[in-house]
């Protein structure tokens, strides 16, 4: 299987061509060892790290952004976006504040402080 | 049940309105729209007319001619900025140059002061970005700018404070006359009645006529287009400069705005309904084309807005203006189309004499004020006045609008004064908030919230112009 | 009238920056205006991730990047005036602000303009149609969204790739809004290529290239436009118009830098970048006035508005010590396939290398920039692509401009 694909680590947004025979893999394009891991786990595994937002409680019209503390399968995106649209906090958070554990193999974690 | 109902609170219906709290009268303006000045009155070239257009012996040539210093000191009384910037009728040919002798001359017998021929490289010498193509130009000296809306809101506020009630929301779908008056329902159900009824309902005049089966006459919707510029272009004029009317329309102008904008416009084209009034390509790309021939240096990459005014045209030509012959108690104020915001005033004084001559008692109200406060005060204050006003109120410190420097004190006010606003464009129309160059991109969040929070509404119900314009489409 | 070393106007990413650059160089009496309560500008709307690679080594969201500044501004003890907007700047570096405790005066002995940008309005565009609610900037879209957290739309189209646009087409359609298309009047996409795949192909939101929206329909909301194909000239085609029925119409066409205040204090702008012209000192053409970030040119990475911000408010520091003489300067210029260079002018001999920064008048594969004054080349780089979404950086060796009087001109040429 061959594929070519936009790397999205970085902006420079090389492009990679990735073959996979087999247990053999082959990215060629990109400028950085990130790249390769990328255009590997692209085609096998694909993750995102999803970001988003979550109602303040106590706060009037605020939200507290979001993030996965690590990338999560895209194909669980929207199913992450459900649980944390469910979710409501309660100000003080601080950056690095764990808001729900365990999704989808990781933590969503704010990105915001809120006083 | 009111002494007079008047349907429409555009600048004729607000005029009238202000001109009956004068007298002893308990008197209810109806507005279809969510705020007043929704019509014609909010899109128009906002030009205070010298005179010398209407032909003689018509009753705009009447009005206009006594409505200019009637207009400037009811302006002036209310608060509003109007400037006597004078405007210039250019010709580009020596047939052109014939019209400009018999703008002249028909402004001459009109009774129009100040009016003067210049050569062409008079008008340049008055005018120093006028086209080298001008060959030649009246000038009329007592010619003026004034915001149309600001004169409607004022003129309904002042009313208003001084007793008048406003219905928002309010369209007339029914009107019985009953022995005592009229009955007039709304679409929503609601009703009130009048001795008197005044229809002063610009584009839709004709259909409140027929409501009461007295349609005789037909209004024609004409749309015009306008492009709005950045103040940064303010100053590529100084008059109002016209075109002379030719077999194509009137010509479109480049003038500057009080506001320090320069506004060009309108075309001319007749349209289907009074809700018609939507930009396109072609009337953006004429109004271009068309100001350049004037004024060959509008730089319009600085275009803030565009947007088009539905005005109100009978084929005669002329205003409306009489009580009807086949109803007894209504008087209708129809077909006011240009100079109808220059003849405003005149139009609505001319209005209560015909509801005296239909047996009106008109008995002084010793407690009208004509003035109303400046709702800019804290603009036009210095900064050592700015500082200790701040000291005293806080909020008109925090800037909300960047773009034309609009106060959280001015957004409240707004909400608060006659007439309140009650949407996103009516701010906008009281305070420039949301009016300049960024069209609303940072303040409009604010502007929301405050709305919100000075009438209790959850912010997701706040809209941009009443009914069905919701801004939010819920709560994340 | 109050007075302060170096006053800094905004505390977004530019702001913060040169604040804690001009602290670091040796002027202690920095201060910030900032117009909102908070800082960081708006990186607090910009929660998504991919900012501080480059920069900080990590990649962060846009709160986070920003609380990195906030905390280097608070650490250093520089004091901000929050919620507080400059109304003006006078020639003589007088700064009038205003906020909710009066009207304050400050007279600086520089000043380092760092207000950003804004977004192109819908008047802007002049697009033609009816005047609805739901048309928004993409820009106030993500502040309802992302920081008051309202939605404004279940139905979306998208005018301009620009990344602003790129990023609201995913923020709605994570949000549960359906985006039916991103629209881009011109024939390549202005956003980076890694955002199209991330926030567009992820989604399967169509991308239409050389296509605008011709017209706005709707009296009330929005409840369609009309989409159309345009010519060379970006005029519409007529028989390549269609509906798309939607709610809410986002405008992502482009950003100008807020250069209002300064050109009230009279300080010449650049008709390309709309940004005041600078020395590589990011020193405008008024004496002891510094400009850095958004408002000087838009950037398409925080993390070089940082740099340049750093490079500004340290600069700031070497005048108010007086080691900021005036010296003579070339002019640089953009040649073959550049639209513009950065900073406009330079101090031959300058003291340190200098970086000349641009953008290419339209997507190119692989370049060769050539840096020459007259006959004299004075660098030259290869790079694999050059798109003017993406602004390009060549730094010249400071010795190579000993004995330089002419005009330096940066040019590309296509290489295979």
């Amino acid at each position: 299987m061959k594929r070519e694909l936009t790397c999205i680590i970085c902006p420079r947004g090389c492009s990679l061509s990735v073959n996979i025979d087999g247990a053999k893999t082959c990215v060629s394009g990109n400028s950085c060892p990130n790249g390769e891991k990328y255009g590997i786990e692209e085609c096998i595994h694909p993750t995102r790290t999803v970001t988003s937002i979550v109602r303040v409680e106590n706060r009037e019209n605020t939200m507290v952004s979001v993030k996965t503390a690590r990338p999560v399968p895209k194909e669980n995106i929207f199913d992450v976006m459900e649980i944390i649209r469910k979710t409501s906090v309660k100000a003080p958070v601080k950056i690095g504040d764990i808001i729900l554990t365990n999704i989808y193999g990781t933590d969503i974690i704010a990105t915001k402080d809120i006083v | 049940m009111y002494d007079v109902a008047i349907i429409g609170a555009g600048v004729i219906g607000g005029m009238v309105a202000r001109e009956l709290t004068k007298y002893r009268l308990s008197v209810c303006l109806l507005e279809k729209e969510n705020d007043v000045a929704c019509g014609a009155s909010k899109a128009n070239s906002g030009i205070v007319h010298g005179g010398y257009d209407p032909a003689p012996d018509t009753l705009k040539a009447k009005l206009n001619v006594i409505g200019v210093e009637k207009l400037f000191a009811a302006a002036n009384k209310l608060n509003v900025p109007i400037k006597r910037n004078g405007s210039l009728v250019c010709a580009f040919s020596a047939d052109e140059d014939k019209t400009v002798k018999e703008l002249y001359e028909r402004g001459i017998k009109n009774g129009v002061k100040g009016l003067k021929i210049l050569s062409g490289n008079e008008a340049r010498l008055e005018e120093s970005n006028l086209s080298e193509n001008v060959t030649s130009a009246l000038l009329v000296t007592n010619a003026g700018i004034v915001c149309p809306y600001e004169l409607t809101i004022a003129a309904v506020g002042n009313a208003m404070d001084n007793g008048a009630a406003l219905r928002t929301n309010y369209e007339v779908t029914a009107i019985v006359k009953a022995e005592d008056g009229f009955r007039i329902c709304s679409a929503d159900g609601r009703q009130i009645t009048a001795k008197y009824l005044i229809n002063c309902a610009g584009c839709y005049a004709d259909k409140i006529a027929e409501l009461l089966g007295d349609k005789f006459f037909e209004i024609i919707p004409r749309a015009g287009e306008y492009m709005l510029l950045d103040k940064a272009e303010g100053k590529t004029v100084s008059h109002t400069v016209f075109q002379v009317p030719t077999k194509e329309g009137k010509g479109i102008l480049v003038t500057p705005t009080v506001d320090g904008n320069l506004l060009t416009g309108p075309t001319a084209l007749e349209v289907d309904s009074p809700e018609n009034n939507e930009t396109t390509l072609t009337g953006l790309d004429t109004v271009a084309a068309l100001a350049k021939k004037s004024v060959p240096t509008v730089n319009f990459r600085n275009v803030i807005t565009s947007f088009s005014g539905v005005r109100s045209s009978e084929k005669k030509g002329d205003f409306i203006i009489r009580a009807s012959e086949k109803v007894e108690n209504l008087i209708h104020v129809a077909a006011i189309d240009s100079p109808g915001l220059t003849s405003s005033v005149a139009i609505a004084e001319y209005t209560v004499d015909i509801l005296k001559s239909i047996g009106a008692e008109l008995r002084e109200n010793p407690d009208f004020n004509g003035e109303r406060e400046n709702p800019h005060f804290f603009r036009t204050m210095s900064d050592e006045e700015k500082n200790e006003y701040i000291k005293a109120h806080p909020e008109y410190g925090r800037i909300v609008c960047r773009c034309e420097i609009v106060s959280e004190g001015e957004i409240r006010d707004a909400v608060k004064r006659n007439p309140p606003a009650h949407d996103i464009d009516g701010i906008k129309r009281r305070t420039r908030s949301g009016m300049g160059r960024c069209q609303g991109g940072f303040c409009s969040p604010f502007v929301a919230e405050l709305l919100a929070e000075e009438n209790n509404w959850p912010l997701e119900t706040v809209t941009k112009k009443g009914k069905e314009s919701y801004m939010f489409t819920g709560k994340l | 009238m109050i007075k302060h070393d170096i006053v800094i106007i905004g505390g977004g990413p530019a702001g913060m920056a040169a604040a804690a650059a001009a602290y670091d160089s040796g002027v202690k009496d920095v201060v910030i205006i900032d117009r909102e309560e908070k800082l960081g500008g708006i990186l607090k709307q910009c929660i998504h991730n991919g900012f501080g690679l480059h920069k900080l080594g990590k990649e962060l969201t846009g709160p986070e990047y920003a609380a990195v500044y906030e905390k280097a501004v608070a650490d250093r003890g520089i004091k901000v005036f929050y919620e507080t907007m400059v109304t003006d700047i006078s020639e003589g570096r007088t700064v009038t602000a205003q906020n909710s405790g009066g009207i304050l005066k400050i007279e600086a002995k520089a000043v380092v303009l760092a207000m950003g940008c804004r977004e192109r309005s819908r008047g802007a565009l002049n697009i033609p149609g009816t005047r609805p609610a739901g048309v928004y900037s993409a820009g106030t879209a993500q502040k309802l969204i992302n920081c008051m957290g309202y939605s404004v739309g279940k139905r979306v189209v998208i005018l301009g790739s620009g990344d602003i646009g790129l990023i609201m087409a995913r923020r709605m359609s994570l949000q549960g809004a359906k985006v039916e298309a991103v629209c881009e009047i011109m024939p390549y996409s202005g956003g980076l290529t890694r955002n199209i795949v991330q926030c567009l192909n992820d989604f399967g939101i169509p991308l239409y290239l050389s296509t605008t929206v011709a017209e706005i329909h709707g009296r009330e909301r929005v409840e369609g436009v009309t989409v159309a194909q345009v010519d060379q000239n970006r005029r519409v085609i007529e028989e390549t118009k269609r509906y798309i029925p939607c709610d809410t119409l986002l405008l992502s066409c482009g950003l100008i830098p807020e250069n209002e205040l300064t050109s009230t204090a009279g300080i010449p702008l650049s008709a390309v970048t709309s940004g005041a012209l600078v020395d590589e000192h990011r020193q405008t053409e008024h004496e002891g006035i510094f400009a850095c970030g958004n408002v000087l040119q838009v950037h398409d990475l925080v993390d070089y508005v940082s740099d340049e911000a750093e490079i500004a408010g340290k600069s700031a520091a070497e005048y108010v010590k007086g080691n900021l003489h005036s010296a003579v300067t070339v002019k640089t210029a953009a040649g073959n396939g550049v639209r513009y260079v950065l900073p406009q002018r330079v101090t031959v001999p300058p003291k340190e290398d200098i970086s000349l920064f641009l953008r290419v008048t339209q997507p190119f594969g692989k370049v060769r920039y050539t840096v020459k004054s007259g006959d004299e080349v004075l660098a030259a780089a290869v790079r694999l692509k050059a798109a003017p979404g993406e602004m390009e950086k060549i730094t010249v060796k400071a010795e190579r401009f000993k004995n330089i009087n002419e005009e330096i001109t940066v040019s590309l040429e296509e290489v295979q």
